[in-house]
């Protein structure tokens, strides 16, 4: 397999009393992935303690309960995205509600602060983390929180957390989905899917980064191949060329822009279809080709600057996903990471393109739980479910 | 061939001033005789192709009619030499900027005599722009063309004619370009064309491709984006701008000088320092722009178009393996104006192609990658010629070569504004093929050394060629007493081939790898250009004379000893031939006097066994055997070398039983024989010896030509009849005699029947680099692995 990081479980503590059943694994329960622009926590509040429980349980673990179930906000910040909550959920015999908790990167150590000041050290959970920053941060949890992070792989994490959540649907609904009609502003629909033959699939992980994996079985799967330009290059290249300051304001004015008004159509160069190629007028030959005129720039909207940067990302994350199919001889696509949140554009691209291009061969699914899988799967593994 | 390295160095040592605006008439040349043009308009750059027709002088020698005379007088020579003006094809390209279209249209339509032409066909992005210009000033119809089929008929015409076309880059290497050898089978190949987009286009044959894929982030967005980015007033205020992909080019300067691991996200970013442990490269770009999504902090131009360059670059090498993996190919090629020969532009892909194919696939570039359009929209205007019938070689003399653009050089340097490049082909009298007895044809290599490669060899050969430029100026001015002008053209021949030497000293990858074979070629070429074909006629028509007076001599002499000692004698016979440039002075002086004097002193100087390389015993062991059923053999020089020491060589194959094919130039190249002269002095030998008679009679014995006017020889480039009577006779002995085409070349060459390669170093350098001292014996009988 082409997994970047070592087998996951390493380091991790066994709480069971050896030969005997294993011990109830202590809460809090949280899964953690650090990414190189957002972290993702998800949280288990169980909703069956008992009285007996209640009362033997200390107060940390309490305040902690109270401050992320009652706050959907922390500090100025951390987001709960109370939308995704999966409601009723049975983790190992407990029953509860599982809570998504997104926060940038570069506030990890105000959060490790906060593990310090809440005297997280002291409840001797195990704080299962992936993504690159279990690596990066995985000294200061431990001098600055007195934290032993048990680090995971990030893919290992991410398929697992993909099945787990698809299997448990989304409070009664689907997880996955695909748009009928994308291109088609009218006609568009999201359409719930079954994902019931999930194998072979080709996941495309779009985070600031992309990865690509074709994944065969539950255990068997490997990285394909990956590209740089990502989410993060979208929302890096939008602040330089419009000065936005968050994702959502980005993606806020590229919906009200006209990428053609800084793409170079196929039909700005050859007046219609190149049809000796079979290219479509409507098609961009060049992204950002007509910013290379002096005028053309100087008559350009910050919003339709924001509109070329998601439609040339988008487009060029569908052509190499479109190509890793083909290669991999693969036909349902799924499109993951945090880059697709509140990203309808960048979705019904994404399906447009696939579809168009692949001569309907090709199907591109979404999910509900879009960039979260990697944290749930960190979650399954702190709770030992295969 | 003739020696380089005697007296004196070159004059005029100047140094090409790429800047300088060349006359009009050097540019488009030999317009008088053009027909049929085509244009390439870019956005920026314009190429036009046309068809001429070149008059040449070359020398002819036809033999005198001596019938009814039965003796010869002492020194009448053995046949007649006439200077005769013959008509060649060749293909003018020449590219420019567009700033100088109107310019140069005009000067066309002044000197445009030809009246046939009717149409011009026209491609690129910029045709439809122009063509209003264009109709009005040459009164030429408009043909358009599509722009990719053009470019690959193009990049399919220099792939088959123009050797050492394509190249790899590698940056931190010397030589950075390493050219490859021509694949016989060009075919199938991806070609990748970074022009404001990217086409992807999968080429099967001639005919047949098909569009692939594409990606629209390409040069347009390096560009475009760029410019947003850098928001710079990229130009100084004074002079207005005038070349549009100045601001592109500086962009690239700008790049050249930026660090992306401050705008880009890289792996230890994310990783922290574990990416060591977990083996990863700290370095990759986990996110393109990563670190620039943040209100409060600036960045660096320069930062912001390398990571840009980084992103684009990568991205087009990532989809170009994914398609070259798709479609199970290996050999891709890059093109358009993002490349443009630009080291920044083609290393960065080189580097991606590399990463993302893990060295599966390699990324090729083209010395005349700007060229393909307007060759493709020539070759499609010119198909009732059916110019892919021919083979066609680059003519040196008439080309620019490619230009070094170092990335540390400013946009300003690089400026070569008002330079025109130019790429000349002549049309090849007869279709060129491989000797179909090489063992391996992709991999076989005609030269020994690489010049481009070796600095040490390249810098004495270099200085060889200079201070041999005298002699062949003298010689040249000698060989047509009668021309008025033959001082002032040699003086402009000098000029010629001294700047281009002194192009090749600062840019020895200028032609494709630099080899002993390209100088010889090159000057070649530069004689042709200044009417000088054949500067040793005279004295290969004199050696030719003497040496056949002594060839009964030398072969009841030969006939008089045992058999194991005639077989010693051929060889030293062969090598004597080939010990002296008979062309100088002195050794011509002692011929004229006593030239059987002059060969048994010549085997004198031969080295005394063991030779330098000496596999003689296998060779008389294998001539105890059964004879060889066919000889192919490649003489070498005039005179001497022919006569006394090639046919009484071959004069003992065919008494053995063996028939002999003898091959010689097509053209004339120093004192090698020509096929013409070869047919000559056959038929002079045949007059006084019966066994060459009757072999010529029953065709065992055949004289073709090589199709080759080089002292070099390349057996990748053969007469198509050669190649087929090699076959047809199955020729299981090839012999290669002489250091143009035994040791500069083929010394190497592995091939599928037994060889013989000989020749006498006559060199001291080259005797010393393989370890040996001058007139030191080669010879090399090799016999393939079973």
């Amino acid at each position: 397999s082409g997994r970047v990081g070592p087998a996951g479980g390493l380091g991790c503590s066994e709480s069971g009393t050896f030969g005997g059943p294993p011990a109830p694994i202590v809460f809090p329960w949280f899964g953690l992935d650090i990414g190189g622009t957002l972290v993702k926590l998800v949280y288990f509040e169980p909703k069956d303690i008992t009285a007996e429980e209640e009362e033997e349980e200390v107060e940390s673990l309490k305040s902690i309960r109270k401050y992320l179930t009652s706050n959907v906000a922390y500090g100025s910040t951390g987001i709960r995205d109370v939308h995704l909550e999966l409601k009723d959920l049975t983790l190992c015999g407990r029953k509860g509600n599982l809570h998504f908790i997104r926060f940038p990167t570069h506030d990890m150590p105000a959060f490790i602060q906060m593990g310090r000041d809440k005297n997280f050290s002291s409840l001797h959970t195990v704080f299962c983390a992936t993504g690159g920053g279990a690596y990066k941060f995985e000294q200061d949890f431990l001098t600055i929180g007195d934290l032993q992070l048990c680090k995971l792989d990030e893919l290992d994490c991410l398929i697992k957390g993909i099945l787990y959540i698809d299997s448990v649907g989304f409070n009664g609904r689907s997880q996955c989905y695909y748009f009928e009609n994308p291109a088609d502003s009218e006609k568009c629909q999201k359409l719930p899917f079954d994902l019931k033959n999930p194998y072979p699939l080709l996941l495309v992980n779009i985070g600031s980064g992309v990865s690509i994996l074709a994944v065969y079985s539950k255990d068997n799967y490997k990285r394909v191949t990956g590209t740089s330009l990502g989410g993060g290059t979208f929302f890096g290249l939008c602040c330089l060329l419009t000065g936005c300051t968050t994702f959502e304001e980005a993606l806020e004015m590229a919906s009200r822009g006209d990428s053609t008004k800084v793409d170079k159509l196929v039909r700005d160069i050859y007046g219609g279809d190149y049809e000796r190629f079979g290219l479509p007028g409507w098609a961009v030959a060049s992204s950002f080709g007509n910013m290379m005129s002096k005028e053309k720039r100087e008559a350009v909207s910050k919003e339709d600057l924001a509109r070329a940067t998601l439609i040339t990302i988008t487009n060029n994350i569908g052509s190499i996903a479109r190509m890793c199919a083909l290669n991999e001889n693969i036909n349902q696509v799924v499109f993951v990471g945090n880059f697709l949140r509140i990203n309808t554009i960048a979705m019904r691209l994404l399906a447009y393109a696939l579809d168009y291009w692949s001569k309907g061969q090709l199907k591109a699914l979404f999910s509900e739980h879009e960039g979260y899988f990697g944290a749930v799967g960190a979650l399954l593994e702190l709770l030992k479910i295969p | 061939m003739a020696e380089c390295g005697a007296s004196g160095s070159g004059s005029s040592g100047d140094s090409l001033d790429k800047s300088i605006t060349l006359p009009p008439d050097e540019i488009f040349r030999n317009l008088e005789n053009a027909k049929r043009f085509a244009i390439d308009i870019g956005g920026s750059l314009t190429k036009l192709a046309y068809y001429s027709t070149v008059q040449h002088k070359v020398a002819k020698v036809r033999s005198f009619d001596h019938s009814g005379k039965d003796t010869e007088r002492e020194h009448e020579p053995p046949y007649e030499i006439s200077v005769q003006e013959e008509i060649t094809a060749r293909l003018h390209f020449i590219k420019f900027e567009n700033t100088y279209i109107e310019a140069c249209l005009d000067f066309i339509k002044d000197h445009l005599v030809n009246t046939e032409t009717k149409v011009i066909q026209a491609t690129g992005g910029g045709a439809y722009k122009f063509k209003d210009l264009i109709e009005e000033k040459l009164r030429l119809k408009v043909d358009k063309e599509d722009v990719m089929t053009c470019l690959i008929k193009g990049c399919n015409f220099v792939l088959k004619n123009i050797p050492h076309e394509a190249f790899v880059y590698q940056k931190d290497s010397d030589p950075e370009f390493r050219f490859q050898t021509n694949h016989p089978h060009i075919f199938p190949y991806l070609l990748v064309n970074i022009g404001s987009g990217v086409s992807i286009v999968k080429v099967e044959t001639e005919d047949r491709f098909e569009w692939v894929g594409g990606s629209s982030i390409g040069g347009g967005t390096f560009w475009g984006l760029g410019a947003l980015l850098t928001k710079t007033k990229l130009l100084a205020p004074h002079p207005p701008p005038r070349r549009v992909l100045q601001k592109f080019d500086e962009l690239l300067h700008l790049a050249s000088r930026g660090q992306h691991s401050n705008v880009d996200m890289l792996v230890r970013d994310v990783y922290g320092g574990a990416h060591q442990t977990l083996g990863l490269s700290g370095n990759l770009i986990a996110s393109s722009f990563g670190k620039s999504a943040t209100a409060d902090q600036e960045f660096s131009k320069e930062d912001m178009a390398k990571s840009l360059l980084h992103m684009i670059s990568n991205d087009i090498g990532q989809l170009a393996c994914l398609h070259a993996r798709l479609h199970s190919l290996d050999r891709v090629y890059f093109g358009g104006f993002f490349i443009r020969g630009h080291p920044v532009t083609m290393r960065t892909i080189t580097y991606s192609i590399n990463f993302f194919s893990k060295g599966e696939v390699q990324a090729l570039f083209l010395r005349h990658e700007g060229y393909l359009g307007a060759i493709g929209a020539f070759l499609k205007g010119a198909e009732q010629d059916n110019p892919n019938q021919y083979s066609w070689g680059e003519n040196y003399a008439g080309s620019s070569g490619l230009m070094s653009a170092s990335p540390e050089l400013g946009p300003a340097q690089r400026a070569r504004s008002g330079t025109f490049d130019l790429l000349e082909m002549d049309r090849l009298e007869r279709p060129l093929v491989d000797l179909p007895l090489l063992l391996d044809p992709p991999s076989y290599v005609p030269d020994t050394v690489d010049l481009t490669d070796d600095a040490l060899a390249r810098k004495y050969w270099l200085t060889c060629f200079e201070e041999a430029l005298d002699g062949v100026v003298k010689r040249a001015v000698a060989s047509q007493p009668d021309s008025v002008d033959a001082a002032e053209r040699a003086e402009k021949f000098r000029q010629k081939y001294w700047n281009k030497l002194q192009t090749l000293r600062q840019q020895p990858f200028a032609y494709g790898t630099l080899t002993v074979r390209s100088l010889l070629d090159t000057r070649e070429h530069c004689l042709n250009e200044f009417n000088f074909p054949d500067p040793y006629s005279k004295v290969k028509q004199r050696e030719n004379g003497v040496a056949l007076r002594c060839f009964p001599g030398v072969v009841r002499s030969l006939d008089a000893l045992g058999w194991e000692e005639r077989q010693l004698a051929l060889v030293k016979g062969l090598l004597a031939g080939n010990v002296f440039d008979w062309g100088a002075k002195a050794v011509s002086a002692v011929l004229e006097s006593d030239p059987y004097f002059g060969f048994e002193e010549a085997k004198r100087k031969l080295q005394e066994r063991p030779w330098l390389v000496d596999s003689y015993s296998e060779w008389l062991q294998r001539l105890k055997g059964p004879p060889h059923k066919c000889a192919l053999i490649f003489a070498d020089n005039s005179g001497i070398d022919i006569i006394l020491g090639v046919f009484p060589f071959v004069r003992e194959l065919l008494l053995r039983g063996t028939e002999v094919i003898l091959a010689c130039n097509s053209g004339p190249a120093l004192n090698d024989v020509t096929h013409s002269e070869s047919l000559i002095v056959a038929e002079r030998i045949a007059g006084m010896d019966p066994v060459v008679h009757s072999a010529l009679q029953e065709e065992r014995l055949l004289l073709v030509q090589t199709g080759s006017s080089s002292p070099c020889l390349d057996l990748s480039r053969l007469d198509k009849g050669l190649a087929a009577l090699v076959r047809e006779r199955g020729a299981d002995l090839v012999v290669i005699e002489g250091m143009g085409r035994a040791v500069h070349t083929n010394y190497h060459a592995a091939l599928r029947c037994e060889s013989l390669k000989l020749a006498v170093i006559k060199n001291a350098w080259l005797a010393e680099r393989l370890g040996g001292r001058l007139f030191s014996v080669i010879f090399k009988y090799e016999v393939p692995a079973e």
